[in-house]
């Protein structure tokens, strides 16, 4: 690996599909670009279709020098580690957001560069010479500091751990397009299923989260109501999802989706281990719980013993009285 | 119908864990199978049962402890355990971790072809998800990732998995490896019977020798990651827990927007 300003740092760039049915730069693309910064130059790598000039504006806005584009459809994980090796070749480093596809795709990459990789890194720094992560595990109980040992190093970084920073006075990025013919694969996709564009910012993603558990009883009423005004996302915990209250997409947890907003609101939500390594690594931790031997309580800054059915509309009320709307 | 699972070791997530020179502190006292491989054991019971016929094997490696991992298989109804045990292993990351399985894995399927390897999403210990997706590169078989159905019929498995953005199907001709989300399935209980069966069901060690696996390929020496340091999460400081007494929901409120979060 060359000094920090000659890294030549790949970006795999993720997309949320629109309510219009256009596409948007996810924001943890945008904390990509800026920690990709810390670390060389960045290049955006698209996979699939070709981007808007929106979306090549605030790429370059966010520091990438290069749009770099595959315009064929690749929706299988071995081929889209094939793509993104095809525009990456002379990176030393490959950023990914953290995602269970992106995990599976740069895996599929260190294999066949012989790269190290780490995932659901929380930061990365170039450390005489080499790539060196920092991360959380069991639960978010530790924190991990890694050094990756090889050429190539592929990092995998969490949403909302590093603060997206737009570059002053950005160039437009050039856009080049990268040849190359989609492989067979021995899996097939027989069905696609859009899920809905959800309204708002995706779990994974937003600066707030507000969950709901087993005390909700099913009544999310109030969850939704508190998210909107912070606007935030509604999270579940696995109680809720499995009661089908909510759908799965929800569900925050170590099986579910990973959160680590700035404010994690937890109601009525006991705090099982599992839902606590899903959001552990949150901000600030509020929760409203019934039960005072709760074990969210152990991991809250603030912590209410009491009836989200008081609680929550006391709270809503008050928000809205003091901006006064 | 021959399936075989791979299960993972893990400490029980209650317990204290701790880090010793950059690995994991595993101790049998407490830890047993990881609880995300009941899924990928349970998986492969079902199609058996549903096949009328086969054979499922438990594979894990690491030190001696790892054996209650496949003794939990067993307990659960697989047919046969194997634990490959090295001191070269020790500090193997993924990539290594992958290349044992994979040579245990190709010992298994030359005896007679297996179907599937089934894994479990992940180990909730380190959670990154990666091992299945290794252990597929390793063996270039197919793979099916995040299941959270899977049938099979007609030498094809078939899945579906749900992501955050699409609901997908997915296929792939045998053999091919398969990890299960917890969605899968309710993994069984054991039922008394097994478990005292269990106590005394053969294990086949193997070493890396046996596997025909070299060592300098594996082992803390081939890592491609090196942990630096490891440290506990500070506890949270100044955390404050109120009684609602019909203030709560202000007291909640103003906490809140004191500190800009509203």
């Amino acid at each position: 690996m060359s000094a920090v300003g000659q890294n030549t740092v790949a970006v795999l760039v993720e997309r949320h599909a629109t309510e219009d049915g256009g596409e948007s730069v996810a924001g943890p693309t945008l904390e990509a670009l800026t920690l990709a910064r810390s670390l060389g130059t960045p290049v955006a790598v698209w996979i699939g279709g070709s981007p808007s000039e929106d979306a090549v504006e605030l790429l370059g806005d966010y520091g990438a020098a290069q749009v770099r584009v595959i315009a064929e459809d690749v929706r299988v994980a071995s081929a889209a580690a094939l793509a993104l090796r095809e525009a990456s070749r002379d990176a030393e480093i490959v950023l990914v957001v953290s995602t269970f596809v992106n995990k599976e795709i740069a895996t599929r990459l260190a294999v066949l560069t012989g790269a190290g990789v780490v995932v659901d890194a929380a930061g990365a720094s170039v450390v005489d010479g080499h790539v060196e992560t920092v991360q959380t595990v069991f639960a978010a109980t530790w924190n991990v500091r890694t050094r990756i040992n090889r050429e190539l190093a592929i990092v995998g970084v969490r949403p909302n751990t590093t603060l997206a920073v737009a570059v002053e006075d950005a160039a437009l990025p050039a856009v080049v397009e990268v040849p190359f013919t989609v492989p067979a694969t021995r899996e097939t996709v027989v069905s696609v299923e859009p899920v809905a564009a959800s309204d708002g910012t995706p779990l994974a993603e937003a600066p707030v989260v507000v969950s709901g558990g087993r005390g909700t009883g099913g009544d999310y009423a109030l969850v939704r109501e508190l998210a909107e005004l912070l606007g935030g996302a509604v999270g579940a915990s696995r109680d809720a999802t499995d009661e089908g209250w909510i759908s799965h997409e929800h569900m925050v947890g170590q099986t579910g989706t990973t959160v680590t907003p700035a404010l994690y609101v937890a109601c009525g939500i006991s705090g099982a281990v599992h839902h606590r390594g899903g959001m552990q690594a949150s901000g600030t931790i509020v929760a409203v719980n019934l039960d005072p031997d709760a074990p969210i309580f152990e991991i809250s800054d603030f912590g209410v013993v009491g009836s989200l059915f008081d609680v929550l509309p006391q709270a809503i009320a008050r928000i809205r009285e003091v901006r006064g709307v | 119908m021959r399936i075989l699972v791979t299960v993972k070791f893990t400490p029980d997530l209650q317990s204290n864990r701790s880090f010793t020179d950059g690995a994991v502190t595993r101790t049998a006292d407490d830890g047993s199978m990881n609880e995300l491989d009941e899924n990928a054991v349970e998986a492969a019971l079902q199609l058996v049962e549903a096949a009328g016929e086969g054979e499922v094997y438990a594979l894990t490696v690491g030190g001696p402890d790892a054996v209650a991992a496949v003794r939990k298989a067993l307990q659960l109804g697989v047919t046969h355990a194997i634990h490959v045990s090295d001191a070269g292993i020790a500090g193997s990351d993924v990539f290594g971790t992958a290349k044992v399985l994979a040579a245990a894995v190709r010992r298994v399927h030359e005896e007679a072809p297996l179907d599937l390897v089934i894994t479990g999403m992940a180990a909730l210990d380190g959670l990154t998800s990666m091992l299945p997706t290794a252990l597929a590169v390793e063996l270039d078989w197919a793979q099916l990732t995040l299941a959270s159905s899977l049938t099979v019929a007609d030498g094809i498995a078939t899945i579906e998995r749900h992501l955050p953005d699409a609901h997908e199907v997915v296929s792939a001709p045998l053999p091919a490896v398969v990890s299960v989300t917890d969605e899968a399935n309710t993994p069984r209980y054991p039922n008394f019977k097994l478990i005292m069966a269990a106590r005394s069901a053969p294990v086949t060690v193997l070493t890396l020798a046996d596997l025909g696996v070299v060592p300098s390929t594996v082992g803390a020496g081939a890592a491609r990651v090196t942990v630096l340091d490891a440290s506990p999460r500070p506890p949270r400081e100044d955390r404050v827990i109120v009684t609602d007494t019909g203030e709560g929901g202000k007291q909640l409120a103003d906490y809140l927007l004191e500190r800009g979060l509203a």
